[in-house]
């Protein structure tokens, strides 16, 4: 579980995040959700340790990240995967060093064990055969599979997504949500997704966040969120006819 | 002023929080191939006429019939070990392995590459840049030695097929008040100059933001930056250790 208390992040005077609240529960798809700019990978980022807030608190199952000490964070984080937007694969390495890179650098587990887990990850997101190609070698789709399998490779407890439906077809990104959602469900990890896909919203919000000027609008679920009575958000999930035809049949 | 805090800072975080010596060990012996023998050919190519011109050139200048041929050898010795080898083999480091360094880090950063380091409990400036740091200060000297050698076989070769001097003279020339403070000296320059461009060069890739534009700019700007810290270096050395 991730608890985020009163958190605050400016960037010299323009205030990107204002008293953000929310828990981040585990075994459930969280979704931070909002317009371009609202502040929402800030908050991603901050959660993460890539940004130090203002003020506020960030707490891994009761563990302060924020005012932790060095060894405390390092141990935090290396309970964490993310999968970034363009999934951040090392260009000099092929997927199956992708995959193998955190136990690599941070286990000593033998190489016959780490090759045991690679593949089994690899297996996991549908990626069999490919260890030896280069992330230039495979598609978007592909690269973002890859990135979620080198995040779970070290049995992360928390998984982060940035985006992870970003330039890719439709039918792909409900694939990638789907993925997401199993491997949330079956390891039981606390996934953190920032997006502003509604398809991703509807499949799997199971607690959302709606981020809006820097503030938090809204919090529930996706059976919630077409009845909101929130303007913002309203104007945010209606934004595209299809959604804005789905309302009017639905009332 | 902020460049240079952020730079000390930079520097600091080369040593916190450092991953296991054999980690090292594989990272500092891949970039020994990238950023040493991959440079041979160009800094070999680039001493040899550096030392074949030297010696034409020098020669072209001494007419003096009171001058001994055999200054021509002494002279082309002096300027390849003090100036020529440390301090021009460096400028066209910079050039080669300077520019890669900030491209390669530039893009690791757009690409949020380094970011997913820092996300798994990898201190990004230890991993990436400390390996590149000590590859360096390894190679570089042993290219300067080279181009150093290279240089003054480049000079003999002149001697012999440019019929300047004769080949005998030049090698008086050499041994001539021979000072071997002077080889410390360049292997002095050398490890000071490896420092600045890594140093210099990882720092402008590292905090690079934005797009392919940006990380160009980080390129060059890691270039012009090393090459006139060579040359301030330069000079501050020389007035330490030779005046």
């Amino acid at each position: 579980m991730i608890e985020i208390k009163n958190l605050y992040k400016s960037f010299d005077d323009k205030k990107v995040l204002q008293d953000i609240n929310g828990t981040f529960m585990q075994g459930k798809t969280n979704l931070i959700i909002g317009a371009s700019g609202s502040g929402k990978s800030v908050l991603l980022k901050n959660t993460v340790g890539l940004l130090k807030p203002d003020s506020g608190q960030i707490l891994y199952n009761g563990r302060s990240f924020v005012d932790a000490d060095r060894d405390t964070k390092t141990e935090i984080r290396r309970e964490i995967g993310m999968l970034f937007q363009g999934g951040a694969l090392f260009d000099s390495k092929n997927v199956e060093q992708n995959v193998k890179f955190p136990l690599d650098v941070l286990t000593k587990m033998p190489e016959d064990e780490k090759m045991d887990r690679v593949n089994f990850c690899l297996k996991r997101v549908s990626l069999e055969n490919t260890n030896k190609r280069m992330p230039s070698e495979i598609s978007g789709g592909m690269q973002k599979r890859v990135g979620i399998a080198r995040a779970i490779v070290n049995n992360s407890k928390y998984l982060f997504c940035d985006e992870p439906n970003s330039g890719l077809d439709p039918q792909t990104s409900i694939q990638i949500d789907r993925l997401l959602q199993e491997i949330t469900d079956e390891y039981q990890i606390t996934t953190v997704i920032v997006t502003h896909d509604m398809n991703s919203v509807m499949e799997i919000g199971e607690y959302i966040i709606f981020i809006c000027n820097s503030r938090k609008l809204w919090e529930g679920d996706n059976k919630d969120i077409i009845h909101s009575g929130v303007k913002e958000l309203d104007d945010f999930v209606f934004a595209n006819n299809m959604m804005r035809k789905f309302r009017e049949v639905s009332f | 002023m902020f460049r240079v805090g952020q730079y000390v800072l930079f520097l600091g975080a080369l040593f916190k929080n450092r991953e296991s010596f054999r980690t090292y060990v594989n990272l500092v012996l891949d970039e020994c191939i990238y950023i040493g023998i991959n440079s041979i050919v160009l800094v070999g190519l680039v001493a040899v006429f550096m030392g074949a011109v030297s010696t034409l050139q020098t020669a072209y200048n001494l007419v003096n019939p009171l001058i001994p041929d055999s200054v021509i050898g002494l002279v082309v010795r002096d300027l390849t070990i003090l100036e020529l080898a440390p301090t021009i083999t460096a400028i066209i480091f910079a050039g080669k392995v300077g520019s890669s360094i900030a491209g390669n880090l530039g893009t690791m950063r757009i690409t949020e590459q380094i970011d997913a380091l820092e996300v798994m409990g990898i201190n990004p400036v230890s991993y990436l840049v400390l390996p590149k740091i000590i590859a360096t200060l390894f190679m570089y000297p042993l290219l300067v030695i080279l181009a150093g050698s290279l240089a003054i076989s480049g000079g003999y070769l002149a001697a012999e097929y440019g019929g300047v001097l004769a080949t005998a003279d030049f090698f008086v020339g050499l041994k001539q008040e021979f000072n071997p403070f002077s080889v410390q000296f360049a292997l002095i320059k050398s490890i000071v100059f490896a420092f600045l461009v890594a140093s210099i060069s990882a720092y402008m890739g590292f905090y690079t933001k934005g797009g392919a534009l940006e990380v160009g700019q980080a390129s060059t700007r890691a270039v012009t930056v090393s090459c006139i810290s060579i040359l301030l270096a330069d000079f501050v050395l020389a007035q330490l250790l030779l005046v």
